[in-house]
């Protein structure tokens, strides 16, 4: 029982990391129809940022870790707004050189920060709390899981909340079913996509700074290894359906865990295997809206 | 082109000139030229597929575009789609496009430009679209759908109105009731209206544009128009 509990947790904490990378991919295909091979980079911009900031603070405190989650989070948004304001803009439907340009900034920015921080993963210091464990019906789950998943519920309902409430998000909502009326109506969506893009980025941010935690080291791979399973998320979950990429980063990651631990090691294939079923079986994903 | 005996154009809201429009590199507007009156209800005509929907997108910048286009003598084809429609144009889509998964509510306060919209007109002439203000718009029917399409035009207050086949798949009776919200509308702003229903244009259009094969064959008085069988018959196809 208390190790079905502890993969169960395991798998909410690395859901919840999941989800911070899928949902801004998702929201941004949504809206704007583009796959952002770059959005791993926002990740780890914002594990670096996040990492910097500690290393001078001195990262044992809770004070320094916020400050590096606001950080990571800031210095995503404002990367991801600077990428869709100065390359992404320009191509709007125009699929292939999408899909080049943000491949290509990937590749590039993944050398820079090789050249910048070196190719060894730089381990982090995090306040002791999180490297403890807290035991649930008999299992001892590491703190910082609970991080993980608090941090992901906020982003979550926090961008439900700003999705409902507010003129942009309902311009964002609008725009992801039918981008060209909104245009119609005379609202300039452009601004909307900027927004999402720097939403996504922050998102990003903030799982980078997570992710370093939870690996307990950051690297200039950390955010491309996250994004094949972002993708794999967001293709289950439905591509733009911020429900669907929660959902589906929640079953993934238990998946993953679960395979892992029970069938020798088998979670990525597991995972690969799931995606062929769903794309098999309902091709638009769980709860994506048809072509 | 056909002529009308009377000329009935006074000075034009919108002007239209040279107009060619191309989807996925096929031309759908070919020299599409006309004028239309700054006030009542000019219809757009012309059988299925010879361009109407494409020339009121077209005039919105919503597909590719060549030519000149002028709302109240200022030119606006080299604007996006967004300003256009900032200077005070109202569109109502073919086929309604309200947004399906946003409220009644919401779809309203999307299209809201001004800082005072219309919300008591369009209480006034859609009460059933109050009482639903908080159902999802994808699902009302499609007479229901209409009246969010059309209160999205109506709510701000506009130069002119581009109008596409609003009685489409209609009831009789909703049809009447659309008829009657755009005379009403059409008191107050100027409407270019593509309509297939004969009926519904005799009720509410002066002027009438008729377009084939992309091109403009027949501009001028509506009624000398549909008051022609033989004509009505050689241009739309109907009588």
């Amino acid at each position: 029982m208390s190790t079905i509990i502890l993969l169960l947790i395991t798998g909410l904490g690395l859901g919840a990391l999941y989800f911070l990378v899928a949902s801004g991919l998702s929201l941004i295909y949504g809206l704007m129809g583009v796959l952002n091979f770059a959005h791993g980079s926002f990740l780890t911009l914002g594990a670096f940022a996040g990492w910097e900031l500690a290393r001078r603070m001195g990262g044992e405190s809770w004070g320094t870790l916020i400050a590096s989650l606001l950080l990571g989070m800031i210095v995503g948004a404002l990367v991801a707004a600077a990428t869709e304001f100065l390359l992404i803009r320009r191509l709007y439907n125009r699929h292939i050189e999408q899909v080049l340009v943000t491949v290509g900034l990937a590749l590039a920015t993944v050398a820079l920060f090789d050249g910048i921080w070196g190719t060894d993963p730089i381990y982090v210091t995090a306040p002791p709390w999180l490297s403890q464990t807290t035991e649930i019906l008999g299992a001892r789950v590491p703190n910082d899981r609970f991080l993980l998943i608090g941090a992901a519920v906020i982003v979550l309902l926090g961008i439900v909340a700003f999705l409902r409430y507010t003129r942009f998000g309902l311009v964002i909502r609008a725009g992801v079913e039918n981008r060209s009326m909104v245009t119609a109506l005379g609202i300039d969506v452009r601004k909307a996509f900027t927004v999402v893009f720097a939403i996504g980025g922050a998102a990003a941010g903030l799982g980078g700074v997570l992710a370093s935690h939870y690996f307990g080291y950051v690297s200039p791979q950390l955010g491309g290894s996250l994004l094949i399973f972002a993708f794999i998320v967001t293709v289950i979950g439905g591509l733009g359906s911020l429900a669907g990429a929660a959902i589906a980063s929640v079953a993934v990651a238990i998946l993953q865990q679960f395979a892992n631990y029970f069938l020798g090691g088998t979670g990525d294939l597991m995972v690969v295997l799931l995606l062929a079923v769903v794309l098999l079986v309902r091709p638009t994903g769980i709860l994506g809206k048809k072509a | 082109m056909t002529e009308p005996s009377t000329p009935i154009v006074t000075e034009s809201i919108l002007t239209v000139s040279d107009l060619n429009a191309s989807i996925d590199g096929q031309q759908v507007v070919e020299s599409v030229s006309f004028e239309m009156l700054p006030v009542g209800v000019t219809a757009l005509l012309g059988r299925n597929g010879v361009g109407k929907t494409s020339t009121l997108r077209a005039i919105l910048g919503l597909i590719e575009r060549s030519g000149e286009v002028s709302i109240a003598g200022e030119r606006v084809d080299r604007e996006p789609t967004h300003r256009i429609v900032q200077r005070g144009v109202g569109y109502v889509p073919e086929d309604r496009e309200v947004f399906a998964s946003l409220t009644v509510a919401e779809n309203l306060r999307l299209a809201e430009r001004d800082a005072s919209p219309n919300r008591e007109l369009i209480a006034e002439l859609f009460p059933d679209l109050t009482d639903r203000a908080g159902q999802l718009a994808g699902t009302l029917s499609g007479g229901q759908q209409q009246m969010v399409s059309l209160a999205r035009a109506l709510v701000n207050d506009n130069r002119v109105l581009l109008v596409d086949e609003p009685t489409k798949g209609l009831a009789p009776l909703i049809v009447m009731d659309v008829a009657r919200a755009l005379e009403r509308a059409a008191q107050t702003v100027p409407v270019l209206l593509v309509e297939q229903n004969l009926q519904v244009v005799r009720m509410l259009a002066k002027k009438a544009i008729v377009l084939e094969g992309g091109r403009v064959v027949y501009d001028g008085s509506a009624e000398e128009l549909l008051g022609n069988e033989a004509l009505t018959k050689e241009l739309l196809g109907v009588a």
